[in-house]
């Protein structure tokens, strides 16, 4: 090696360190807004939190104490109706895309499907308002279910789509040869086969409704009661913390950081749940 | 026919490769093998049998597997490659490889590709780079084909042409020693004979390991011949010598088609 | 039940995946035909572009141009794009190349959570921590060094409220990280190991072999991964609506409010009394479904594209 090549080299190194460096620093700051926004929910949120916060409904401002229960319980409502909704037509978009790939709807079944993938939430609340509010003649919790189902199958339509292919052809044939008919063997075989991601595929879905607010604003609306009949407006988390946190009243921020709080822990759970499961089935 | 003196340009001394626990070559006390300068040195046997492996020893390329173990010497020149201190960045430098697909870099031109090692080491001159890109794809038998379009992507040749590219941009740094890994598996009969004309022409500058299963192929092109076998080298010696006159029995059995 | 077991049986099921799927179609379907005939009012009164040119919207008035709520849907998906685009670059590189596997897995994960975190928790820190300090540390001390050194600017950077574009854009840029992030990272993974073998064997170090070998063949997924970013950054509804200052007052000032076509569906369409106010909002939905579907299909035609780049490159 020459003295002008070992001069060249040592540049060579300087810039492979700088590279390193720089990759390193635009990772950290990649995660410095996520880091900052849990930390926050975590300190301001926890202190808002006890006991009363799930057992009380929430208070007018000036009121201490109070709860969300009727928002968490609305959430749980409107989402679990949604996912009903969406859960057949996911599936089945999902199950026709992978089981056959022949089909001659599968392109436009694709294309579709991926466009509903791609399109903003609140669009799904416009559409669940004009398809549903209105006819209906008045917000709901129904149609915040509805507005969350149609954002939830094309999400399932995929999810569904991926685990099927991933179960080996083995199992078809097997089941073929032994004389079945298809839809025994697609029901029989192949989903139980891909049940571990079906379910980590549905409480994917179901987190990521979870946490939407944009959908609902005008179909569920928001209700500062508890109210349990899905044709009368009903709140959800996202909504409520929305509301309050637009609020100028400083006890509503508080419970709006705890419902931050708690609406993430929703979804962490959700999430690792729906990790555990696809390792447990 | 006249003797010329044998100049050992790389030597493996009980050269031992471990992935995990068990599997690797030379296991058995390591492989021990000398390469000439400037004579063609080809690696035979099973697949399976290591001697990818074992090539791939010869330029530290196992540094980039997390779980490959290497021990032993290699010594370039009389120096140790694997020795504290020592650079893998500059023995690849001085140590070239080609792979048995050809891997140009497929969104860089003709030109770039072969001007890419020489730019690494800080070249800007264009007069010297247009000089050593001319060199090395003469060098390659690729310069006729492609001398009026060198600002193309290299992705527009040919599998042929665009190994012959790679050969010319390992070429273009200037190695001492080129290692080749099956360069002609993927390729037909007549691009296949034009990269063995290419590697016969340049014996004379350069020292050549390649590794092949197809032993006509060692047959016609290589002075030495190393046989391996289940990560072992078995016997290594002039190729006329180790295909007419076997000394170890396994080697009979492989060239004379009985496996393998 | 013998007959379910016959060729019959088979059609009966695949005709109600049939009817199920047509339904997905349809939904999608539904979607465009709905937004159109909802803001049919509004987009045959004044054309579709119109409505999308002109820069009045005042619903008191009666008048209604979608301006202002393109623009700056524009400006901050395209700004935050820009200032994400870096550090979800660095994230792939960082995640396929230098991290160990345990820190890899570690940032994979936070990757995932940082695209499941509810909008309304960013929106919530948003207004509560980002837009004060933004106000109190970086905006005043700009308004007054630049009263009193260039006045000019003064207009270019507007009121320093925290609450408005800057904000808006910094949360948002934020939120898409992890959609060029993963993409970008799946391409690197992808590019066959003999091209980084091929770099290495010239000699190359490792930041030379990702860019001799690895980024220009990764180059496409990294492109839709930022055209998916994008898809994201236009329709994000909650966040931006919490800071962004809700004002449709052209023009825009860099400190000022601004308002985009999710934010202003999100904001005024409960309180919409007038027939034609709501056709309006529903016509920028429709306006904002169709910058949407162009996004996503670029995005995955930019992706098709790339698949075969590196299946052609070995």
């Amino acid at each position: 090696m020459n003295r002008e090549e070992g001069i060249v080299l040592k540049r060579r190194y300087r810039v492979e360190r700088l590279m390193k460096a720089l990759v390193a620093f635009g990772t950290l700051l990649a995660f410095l807004v996520l880091l900052l926004v849990l930390v926050y929910a975590l300190v301001q949120g926890v202190g808002a939190l006890n006991p009363d916060f799930f057992l009380q409904d929430m208070r007018p401002p000036g009121e201490r104490g109070g709860g969300l229960r009727q928002a968490i319980v609305g959430t749980l409502i409107v989402d679990s109706l949604g996912l009903l909704i969406a859960l057949p037509f996911g599936l089945a978009a999902g199950i026709l895309l992978a089981e056959y790939p022949d089909h001659p709807i599968n392109p436009y079944l694709r294309l579709l499907s991926d466009t509903l993938n791609g399109m903003p939430a609140i669009l799904f609340g416009l559409l669940a308002f004009v398809l549903v509010v209105k006819p209906m003649g008045g917000f709901s919790g129904l149609s915040g279910a509805f507005a969350l189902g149609f954002l939830m199958i094309p999400i399932l339509a995929r999810s569904t789509e991926g685990v099927l292919s991933l179960v080996p052809k083995e199992i078809r044939e097997a089941g073929l040869a032994l004389g079945l008919p298809r839809w025994r063997v697609i029901l029989s075989l192949v989903l139980p086969a891909a049940r571990s991601g079906l379910i980590t595929g549905t409480l994917l879905a179901f987190a990521r409704a979870a946490g939407e607010a944009a959908p609902l604003l005008f179909t569920a609306f928001g209700n500062p009661f508890l109210e349990l009949n899905p044709f009368k407006p009903m709140d959800t988390l996202p909504l409520r913390l929305f509301n309050f946190a637009i609020s100028p009243y400083e006890d509503w921020h508080r419970q709006a950081w705890a419902a931050g709080l708690v609406l993430f822990a929703l979804i962490a759970l959700t999430s690792l749940l729906a990790r555990w499961a696809s390792r447990r089935f | 026919m006249v003797t010329e003196a044998l100049d050992v340009h790389m030597e493996s001394r009980r050269l031992v490769v471990r992935y995990g626990q068990r599997v690797g070559v030379g296991l058995g006390g390591g492989v021990t093998l000398p390469i000439y300068r400037h004579k063609i040195t080809a690696l035979i046997g099973p697949s399976g049998c290591g001697k990818t492996t074992f090539l791939r020893a010869l330029n530290r390329m196992h540094d980039l597997t997390p779980i490959a173990k290497v021990d032993g010497e290699v010594l370039l020149d009389g120096e140790n490659i694997y020795a504290p201190g020592v650079d893998p960045v500059l023995v690849r430098r001085r140590v070239g490889m080609v792979f048995q697909k050809p891997t140009a870099f497929p969104t860089l031109s003709i030109y770039d590709n072969v001007a890419a090692g020489l730019k690494l080491v800080g070249v800007r001159d264009k007069a010297r780079l247009d000089e050593a890109v001319e060199k090395a794809l003469r060098a390659a038998a690729l310069w006729d084909e492609v001398k009026d379009r060198l600002r193309t992507p290299a992705s527009s040749l040919s599998g042929g042409q665009q190994q012959r590219l790679t050969i010319a941009r390992a070429l273009a740094v200037g190695p001492e020693v080129l290692l080749m890994d099956e360069p002609t598996a993927s390729l037909d009969p007549i691009s296949t004979q034009a990269i063995e004309d290419l590697l016969l022409s340049l014996k004379d500058h350069v020292t050549i390991v390649i590794v092949t299963h197809n032993m006509q192929q060692a047959a016609r092109i290589s002075d030495f011949t190393a046989f391996f076998l289940n990560g072992e080298m078995v016997e290594f010696g002039p190729t006329e010598n180790l295909f007419t006159k076997p000394k170890d029995p396994r080697t009979e059995a492989y060239i004379t088609g009985r496996f393998g | 039940m013998r007959w379910l077991y016959t060729h019959f049986g088979d059609r009966i099921f695949a005709f109600i995946l049939l009817l199920l799927a047509t339904g997905v179609m349809a939904l999608a379907l539904l979607m465009a035909y709905e937004l159109y005939r909802g803001g049919s009012p509004v987009l045959h009164g004044f054309g579709l572009l119109g409505f999308a040119l002109d820069t009045q919207w005042d619903p008191v008035r009666g008048k209604f141009g979608a301006w202002p709520y393109i623009l700056g849907t524009l400006i901050v998906s395209l700004s935050a794009l820009f200032l994400s685009f870096f550090p979800a670059l660095a994230t792939a590189i960082f995640v396929a190349e230098y991290a160990p596997k345990w820190l890899a897995q570690i940032i994979n994960f936070l990757l995932d959570l940082m695209a499941a975190v509810p909008s309304v928790v960013y929106g919530l820190w948003g207004i509560f921590v980002l837009a004060p300090w933004l106000r109190d540390k970086v905006q005043l001390p700009l308004y007054f060094w630049a009263s009193e050194h260039a006045p000019a600017l003064l207009p270019l950077l507007g009121v320093p409220t925290g609450y408005g574009l800057m904000s808006a854009i910094l949360i948002l840029a934020s939120m898409v990280v992890p959609y060029t992030a993963a993409l970008a990272r799946d391409a690197i993974a992808l590019v066959p190991k003999e091209h980084r073998e091929a770099a290495y064997a010239l000699g190359a170090t490792h930041w030379e072999v990702l860019r001799l070998a690895i980024l220009p063949l990764a180059r496409g997924g990294i492109l839709a991964g930022a055209f998916l970013a994008l898809g994201r950054a236009v329709g994000e509804t909650m966040a931006v609506t919490m800071v962004i200052g809700n004002s449709h007052k052209l023009p825009y000032t860099i400190f000022g409010g601004a308002a985009t076509m999710p934010s202003v569906i999100a904001n005024e369409f409960t309180e919409a009394v007038e027939d034609l106010h709501l056709s309006a909002l529903i016509a920028v939905g429709f306006l904002l479904f169709l910058v949407a579907m162009l996004v996503n299909f670029t995005a995955a035609y930019v992706l098709r594209r790339q698949e075969r780049l590196v299946k052609g490159a070995l």
